[in-house]
């Protein structure tokens, strides 16, 4: 007979080592599926994790894809840690992106140094309206967030979709669904020549600042945590319920929408359809593998972004399919999931009694 | 200071990068917005990189690139690790392919299906997809009983546009009371909304079936339906061999092949491609024999005429919906006219989605 039982004492410094462990494991079952399907596991694995960011480019590539998902997951984790389950990052970026971009092409031609501010600005004013409706349908209408919220990224897409093929298309493009290229004074700074790394990567990092200075240091961020552990204790606290819900979905929408203006005014300088490599769903399997923790999830961000850079160069060299990115993301979250359970739960053996019988 | 001396790096790794290429063999690498599986757009171009593999020259692929942010660092990963030259098959990769190239002038890019070479070393491709819609409109006229043709559409773009236009152009000489109805589906890969808009087509009267999209989902979907339909991109007959009148087949081979030989033998100037069914770029899957050896020949005779130029797709009197002359009688479009092409002919059910 097998028997579960909850662990009482779980040490903070295992509950952190426990994703490094994942990602050991990961490494070695991506090891053993390189070796299954006929490669020098060692080679593999060495292009794909060392190879791409072995130059300072592609050092530069791997912040250019951790920013967005840094970003966005630190503010899933106000939503995560006070138990809303805000599923729908990918939408808010969009919509960030798409208010962005609408202010981006309104000063499309201008110059001056207020162009920029007002764009980023736009877009976390964007994200967090989007991120609003969630939250206040979940306060005041009793609806399930995840439905909503995962419902409206088909919305902002589509929303993107139709405005990229029509009133926003380039009138100089042959109606090809995209829009202009951004203005100068409409593009993120990059900080090196010849690197695409951007200012972008400030707003992270004084948003992982601001953030552990919220959830660690801030009334606001103790009730957080209080609503994460037990909604009943944080009712008979007194803790107004409602308006945290809505505060971190707002801090939630902010930060992608922030993600989603990075992307457009950095890399890729215009609205189309393909602003984002599902950045916002990726978010989810970073704040939970960075344990919802501001400097967890910036290890977490440059981790998960390595596995989508290791993906394309393994395929350049080796020619394996790019999907093994995904597997590596997917046994990344199997392995940590596991250790959770182990980490919470010890299962007992018992041999089978006689009175049982 | 500091940002000098990175710049030193920088050139150091690139020369690096460069005089390791000099010594490797020539490589050409591909890249694919889909997977090589899709049995269209990408398989074709996968086919057409195999043609290179089997002239003895190497290749390198990747494939499912996003057209966002990430294209340019796979296209700069790939001129990076020595290839000499690089297709980017997909339109959404013309400014990540321009941005690249600027930064590497000793390597050679090819983009399809685009409009802008910024730098010499960049060329564009497209085939004259539009005359195989001549052939599948001729065929669907005779076909037809319902007098509907169902056209499912990808993007507002010239390119499916040009071939709405072609084929209802082509139908309406063989048979006048045709209409074309579309559905917008907004994707080129997406078998789930493409049944969709097949099966939607069909129950709005449509019993001939094309799509300019990649999946072979409407064939399927036609096929069950007892409609008509026709493969694109590849030869989809195994998908629905009954239903099947023909398909167009996107064939890169001669045109990969013969760039990448003149790449590495150093032969290889910036151009603009457009080729048809003349050089083969555009080709016919065999005609399915239910249709009959009459419109079977008919068939075979335009498809040559078109090849020889004896016939264009696109030859005058030809109305806009309005009734608007657009290609005067006696006169045929020219390519930029077809290259800009935005206004659908008479006939044409609908209005384009601006």
């Amino acid at each position: 007979m097998i028997k579960i039982e909850k662990r009482n004492d779980v040490s903070p410094s295992i509950y952190f080592l426990t994703p490094i462990l994942a990602i050991f494991l990961t490494l070695f079952g991506g090891g053993i599926i390189f070796y299954v399907l006929g490669f020098n596991p060692l080679e593999a694995l060495k292009f794909f994790f060392i190879t791409p960011i072995s130059d300072l480019y592609g050092f530069s590539e791997l912040l250019v894809k951790a920013t967005p998902l840094c970003l966005i997951a630190i503010g899933l984790s106000f939503c995560f840690k006070s138990n809303n389950w805000n599923i729908g990052a990918e939408g808010q970026l969009i919509f960030g992106g798409i208010v962005g971009g609408g202010v981006a092409l309104l000063f499309y031609g201008h110059d001056g140094f207020y162009v920029l501010p007002i764009i980023i600005l736009a877009g976390a004013i964007g994200g967090m309206i989007f991120a609003m409706i969630p939250a206040v349908l979940k306060t005041y209408f009793n609806t399930n967030e995840i439905l909503v919220s995962l419902m409206l990224v088909y919305v902002a897409k589509l929303l993107l979709d139709y405005l990229v093929v029509g009133p926003w298309s380039n009138p100089e493009g042959f109606n090809f669904p995209e829009t202009r290229q951004f203005s100068e004074s409409a593009r993120m700074p990059t900080l090196f020549d010849g690197l695409r790394i951007h200012a972008g990567i400030f707003i992270t990092l004084i948003t992982v600042f601001l953030s552990w200075l919220i959830l660690y240091k801030t009334y606001l961020g103790f009730q957080i945590k209080v609503s994460g552990l037990s909604l009943k204790t944080a009712k008979y606290a007194g803790y107004k319920g409602k308006t945290m819900i809505i505060i971190v979905f707002m801090i939630s929408g902010a930060c992608a929408g922030l993600a989603g203006v990075g992307e457009i005014t950095g890399p890729i300088g215009q609205l189309h359809r393909n602003i984002s490599p599902d950045y916002g769903f990726t978010a989810i399997i970073v704040a939970f593998l960075g344990r919802l923790n501001p400097v967890g999830i910036i290890f977490a961000s440059l981790i998960v972004a390595l596995t989508y850079l290791g993906a394309e160069t393994a395929q350049i060299f080796l020619q394996v399919p790019k999907y093994t990115g995904q597997v590596f993301q997917g046994m990344i979250l199997f392995f940590l999931l596991g250790s959770d359970y182990l980490l919470f739960f010890k299962i007992k053996f018992l041999g089978l009694k006689k009175n049982e019988l | 200071m500091y940002k000098n001396f990175l710049r030193y790096i920088i050139s150091v790794l690139f020369f690096l990068g460069v005089s390791g290429q000099a010594n490797a063999d020539f490589k050409v690498g591909f890249v694919y917005v889909g997977p090589t599986g899709d049995h269209g757009w990408t398989y074709q171009h996968d086919e057409g990189r195999k043609a290179v593999e089997a002239a003895g020259i190497k290749t390198t692929y990747v494939e499912s690139v996003p057209e966002g942010a990430d294209a340019e660092r796979v296209i700069r990963q790939l001129a990076q690790s020595g290839h000499d030259l690089i297709f980017t098959t997909s339109f959404g990769y013309m400014d990540p392919t321009n941005k690249v190239a600027k930064d590497f002038p000793n390597v050679k890019f090819e983009h399809a299906t685009g409009y802008k070479r910024e730098h010499s070393n960049v060329s564009t491709y497209s085939a004259r997809f539009y005359e195989g819609r001549t052939l599948l409109g001729h065929m669907a006229g005779k076909m037809t009983k319902t007098n509907v043709i169902g056209y499912i559409a990808s993007f507002p773009i010239p390119e499916v546009i040009r071939g709405i236009n072609a084929m209802t152009l082509a139908a309406q000489k063989v048979n006048p009371d045709i209409k074309t109805k579309i559905v917008w589906v907004f994707t080129w890969y997406d078998p789930g909304k493409e049944s969709e808009a097949a099966q939607a087509l069909i129950d709005q009267g449509a019993d001939v079936i094309m799509q300019h999209t990649d999946s072979t989902a409407p064939v399927q979907v036609a096929e069950k339906a007892g409609v008509w339909s026709f493969g694109q991109a590849s030869d989809m007959q195994r998908f629905a061999p009954k239903s099947i009148l023909t398909s167009i087949i996107d064939d890169w081979a001669p045109y990969y092949v013969e760039r990448s030989i003149a790449a590495r033998d150093g032969t290889w100037k910036q151009q603009d491609t457009w080729h048809g069914l003349k050089e083969g770029m555009v080709a016919m899957a065999p005609y399915n024999s239910a249709m009959g050896s009459d419109l079977v020949k008919e068939v075979e005779q335009l498809q040559k005429d078109l090849a020889s130029g004896k016939t264009h797709s696109f030859t005058g009197p030809i109305y806009d919906q309005k009734g608007n002359i657009l290609v005067a009688e006696g006169s045929v479009a020219d390519d930029g006219m077809l290259a800009g092409m935005n206004v659908y002919v008479k006939g044409v059910e609908g209005d384009i989605p601006q």
